[in-house]
């Protein structure tokens, strides 16, 4: 079967990189399934996005990506963040604790403090 | 005599505190680099696949967009220096700041009117000394830079350079009555090994011409198969190719200035730790000749004394032989 080859890449380092059977993410226009196969593509990730990886072999991979870019190319897919983290390795509660802090505010910066937080909770299957 | 010898004794004690001083330093420093080359490894895969994004649209968007169009009338340009906040970083500083010196006077003789930004507790207070005008600084991170950093410099950076765009020939604001920046330079140091770290200055908006031909070479690269055999071929594009161009820039300057940063930091620890060695073998020299000082003279006193005593005993002798 055919795989994609998946780079999740965030500006301080690569966060994961291997085989997957399809990706799904949000850009700004809409939800985006991609399958291998798929014509090349570049998209702007929709704020507070998460990106969910369907590993080949292995659970999903779902991930709080956040300002950044989907690029689809015919060997594969990167996705490019400026901050992007494992649902694993997300502390549910701190993402709370910002999501509160930042809402608190109505500045651009606290929105999106907040819309990273959503996305953080959204990728750990928590209600935003 | 007694006296010469305990002051050299105070000053092998503390030349010999002063090198552990050192030594910590230039431990600490090195353990950084490491720490610093690693985090600039790091950062590579980001900036690589963002130039190749960029370099995929720039085939297909019209290269129409104010950062990467040169105005016709250059006159303030922004000038950013990336300094280290601590100092005990050998020639580091003076390097960076000597090097944006001449930038600044080429600008000057281009008849353009230069506009500091200062990254560093060292470059702010260098111009401060000067009563230069510096317009922002940053400081607290040139040893450890996170992408947050690298952000609020570029995104102060890049309004102001928007604000350039209309600007008016009299030197007035413009329509938004904001004066800005019609160029972005950067001067940081460069990091090519443990040995040499050379201060660069480089022009980062509009983005220079060498780096499109750049784009040019990796797309023929590309096409002769060389590389990953990527072709360039038409993209589709989610939201428009003017909109994600847009959208990519600013991040792509940032992300620019973000890698000048963590080289800088890489080439502080190395410009540290060897200052720090040069310091603490110095150290070790002086503190060895001011032994060898310290034991001739324990030496002259005790032949003093044996002379004393002998002196005196045969004055005693010499005196009993009389009785």
């Amino acid at each position: 079967m055919a795989t994609l080859q998946v780079d999740l890449v965030a500006v301080e380092k690569k966060i994961w990189s291997g085989e997957a059977s399809m990706v799904i993410a949000r850009t700004t226009e809409g939800e985006i399934g991609v399958l291998p196969g798929h014509a090349p593509l570049l998209g702007e990730l929709a704020p507070g996005g998460v990106v969910r990886i369907r590993v080949v072999d292995g659970e999903d991979l779902v991930v709080a990506a956040h300002g950044g870019f989907l690029s689809v190319t015919g060997k594969g897919v990167s996705i490019l963040a400026e901050t992007a983290e494992l649902s694993s390795d997300i502390d549910v509660e701190r993402a709370r604790a910002a999501l509160r802090n930042a809402e608190s505010g109505d500045d651009d910066e606290s929105l999106a403090a907040a819309r990273r937080a959503q996305s953080r909770l959204r990728a750990a299957g928590q209600d935003a | 005599m007694a006296g010469s010898l305990r002051a050299l004794r105070r000053r092998i004690r503390s030349t010999r505190s002063t090198k552990k001083i050192f030594s910590a330093q230039e431990l600490i420093a090195g353990a950084r680099i490491v720490r610093a080359q690693a985090r600039v490894e790091a950062s590579k895969p980001y900036a690589r696949e963002i130039t190749r994004v960029l370099s995929a649209l720039a085939g297909s968007a019209s290269l129409d967009h104010p950062l990467l169009t040169e105005r016709d009338q250059p006159r303030r340009v922004a000038v950013l220096v990336i300094t280290s906040d601590r100092g005990f970083a050998g020639s580091y500083n003076v390097n960076v700041l000597r090097r944006t010196e001449e930038l600044l006077g080429l600008l000057r003789n281009e008849g353009k009117d230069p506009v500091l930004y200062v990254v560093g507790r060292k470059g702010e207070t260098y111009y401060r000394f000067r009563d230069r005008q510096v317009e922002d600084s940053w400081t607290g991170f040139s040893e450890q830079p996170g992408y947050e950093d690298a952000q609020r410099v570029g995104s102060t950076l890049i309004e102001s350079f928007t604000a350039g765009l209309d600007d008016d020939d009299a030197g007035g604001g413009g329509a938004d009555g904001v004066l800005g920046v019609d160029e972005l330079h950067i001067v940081y140091t460069e990091f090519r090994s443990l040995l040499a770290q050379v201060p660069v200055a480089k022009r980062m908006a509009p983005l220079e011409v060498e780096e499109v031909e750049q784009f040019d070479d990796e797309r023929a690269d590309a096409a002769a198969g060389n590389s990953r055999s990527e072709v360039p071929t038409s993209y589709e594009f989610e939201p428009s190719a003017e909109a994600l161009l847009d959208a990519l820039l600013p991040k792509y300057i940032t992300t620019r200035i973000y890698a000048a940063m963590l080289e800088s930091a890489a080439s502080e620890s190395a410009s540290r730790r060897r200052a720090m060695k040069s310091a603490s073998d110095n150290a070790e020299e002086l503190a060895k000749n001011l032994s060898r000082q310290a034991n001739a003279a324990r030496q002259a006193e005790i032949t003093q004394e044996i002379s004393e005593i002998v002196g005196g005993a045969d004055a005693l002798v010499t005196a009993g032989s009389d009785n």
